[in-house]
């Protein structure tokens, strides 16, 4: 067995909060120089070499790539050869988010409850999730999941008989009504089978891969090929002012599911794509 | 690739009127910030009958909350919000004078309306460009609000800060027209 003490965690849930938030991964940036290349619109273009000059002014002067800096979304995979101690893993978690959001002068986006929307004062507490997997390492994954995009995202419960056309209608349709409320050039992920909560999940750790990346499986791939066909076929566009971009890339996550059901759950992630992963 | 047509805050209808759909507009003067939690709070003021933190006539609503600023610095980053959240607000204060929003993303039937009848603008700042955006902003204070932190409301001194226009007081909408451009026919 492994020990891991939960500072460590809190220094690290720390730190890859306010990296996230500063410095803009490789994969989106060369996904937009890409996009850069394929945009048609003159004003799309603009569009693009802002978020580009955007992203450096970032990294250069190491603030915040966007004012709309998340709900910090966690997953941590624990090795099942890992004794966590120290205090709790929730509180250690929430401690790093809270000095990250502190010392980055990052935004506190979060109310205290939905209806009297009281702030927080510390972007606590994060949205948590936890799997159990082998080996004696501990995988910490960090999003600053802004809120715009999060709000456009949506869940449906389709039947077997609609089956993949009515798969391709249900995301395609998602991204046409979000138009450019989500900040395109966007990323969708797509989780499809499992339960109600299970697809929702798959679609968020579907916009952690690689952005672009294909799914392993070719069915699947050749799904995610044709779903960016057809979102980029709507005409949106960066921002929503007209274009061949709409979105990045589509990456889609599947799971077997009931008899009965066909989940699909598609969560829209904006251009200011803000994931970081460090393992211990 | 068309220049940029610069105007200088408060406005009046015949600065906003002469603007169309998908002009650049770079803008100097002065911006109110004010996203959810200040518009209800300002409708409740106007509601029961409260002067308002500022007078709406000839100016501009940009929907923003910044990140905190460093030590020595003005404002954090500082790119628009979501418009449509605002939409429900947005025509009683155009009725009051108001001469333009700035936000991102799609506005009501209802806003669009107001705009033509009472000669308004809807403006977008590229959303997610915080901080190339936010070195546009020469000073700030809040004016009200200090509770809501992010939310507050600020009056922003900016320089030269770009928009484009989205809906013109004519009813044109650069999302419809920009869309219906590039859209495939499938």
């Amino acid at each position: 067995m492994r020990q891991i003490n939960t500072e460590e965690i809190t220094d690290t849930v720390e730190k890859i909060c306010i990296d996230a938030n500063y410095n803009l991964g490789d994969d989106l940036v060369v996904s937009l120089q890409n996009a850069l290349n394929n945009e048609e619109s003159p004003l799309g273009k603009e569009v693009i070499v802002q978020i580009l000059q955007n992203a450096e002014i970032g990294k250069n002067e190491q603030v915040p790539v966007c004012q709309d800096t998340g709900f910090a979304v966690v997953f941590i995979e624990i090795g099942q050869e890992v004794i966590i101690e120290g205090q709790s893993l929730q509180e250690a978690i929430n401690e790093g988010v809270r000095r990250g959001y502190k010392n980055g002068y990052l935004r506190k986006s979060i109310v205290k409850n939905p209806l009297d929307r009281v702030n927080t004062g510390d972007n606590t507490p994060a949205a948590i999730h936890t799997d159990i997997v082998p080996g004696d390492k501990l995988k910490i994954t960090f999003i600053a999941k802004g809120g715009g995009c999060e709000n456009m995202s949506r869940t449906a419960m389709l039947t077997p008989a609609q089956g993949r056309d009515g798969v391709i209608d249900f995301v395609v349709n998602t991204v046409k009504n979000a138009g450019a409320n989500p900040c395109p050039p966007i990323i969708v992920g797509v989780g499809l089978g499992g339960t109600f909560e299970y697809a929702t999940l798959l679609s968020k750790k579907a916009i952690l891969r690689p952005v672009g990346s294909h799914n392993n499986d070719s069915n699947t791939a050749n799904l995610e090929a044709d779903l960016l066909e057809g979102i980029n076929k709507l005409g949106i566009g960066p921002q929503g002012f007209g274009g061949k971009v709409t979105a990045l890339a589509v990456h889609v996550e599947t799971y077997p599911c009931h008899i009965a059901s066909l989940p699909v759950a598609v969560n829209i992630e904006c251009h200011s794509h803000r994931p970081k992963t460090i393992m211990i | 690739m068309t220049e940029y047509i610069n105007l200088k805050t408060p406005l009046n209808d015949s600065d906003v009127e002469r603007l169309e759909a998908g002009d650049k507009v770079r803008i100097s003067g002065i911006l109110y910030t004010a996203r959810d939690a200040a518009h209800k709070r300002l409708v409740e003021m106007i509601e029961s009958g409260n002067d308002l933190p500022f007078d709406l006539k000839g100016q501009l609503i940009y929907y923003v909350g910044p990140t905190p600023a460093r030590p020595g610095q003005e404002i954090g980053s500082a790119g628009p919000t979501t418009s449509y959240r605002m939409d429900t607000y947005t025509p009683t204060f155009i009725k009051m004078g108001l001469k333009g929003t700035i936000g991102k993303g799609g506005r009501s039937e209802e806003v669009i309306e107001a705009m033509k009848e009472y000669k308004a603008v809807y403006l977008a700042a590229v959303g997610g460009a915080a901080a190339l955006i936010a070195k546009r902003i020469k000073k700030v204070r809040i004016i009200a609000f200090e509770d809501l932190g992010p939310e507050a409301i600020r009056e922003l001194e900016v320089e030269n800060f770009p928009t484009i226009v989205v809906n013109d007081t004519k009813g044109n909408d650069l999302y419809k027209t920009g869309s219906g451009k590039y859209k495939v026919p499938s």
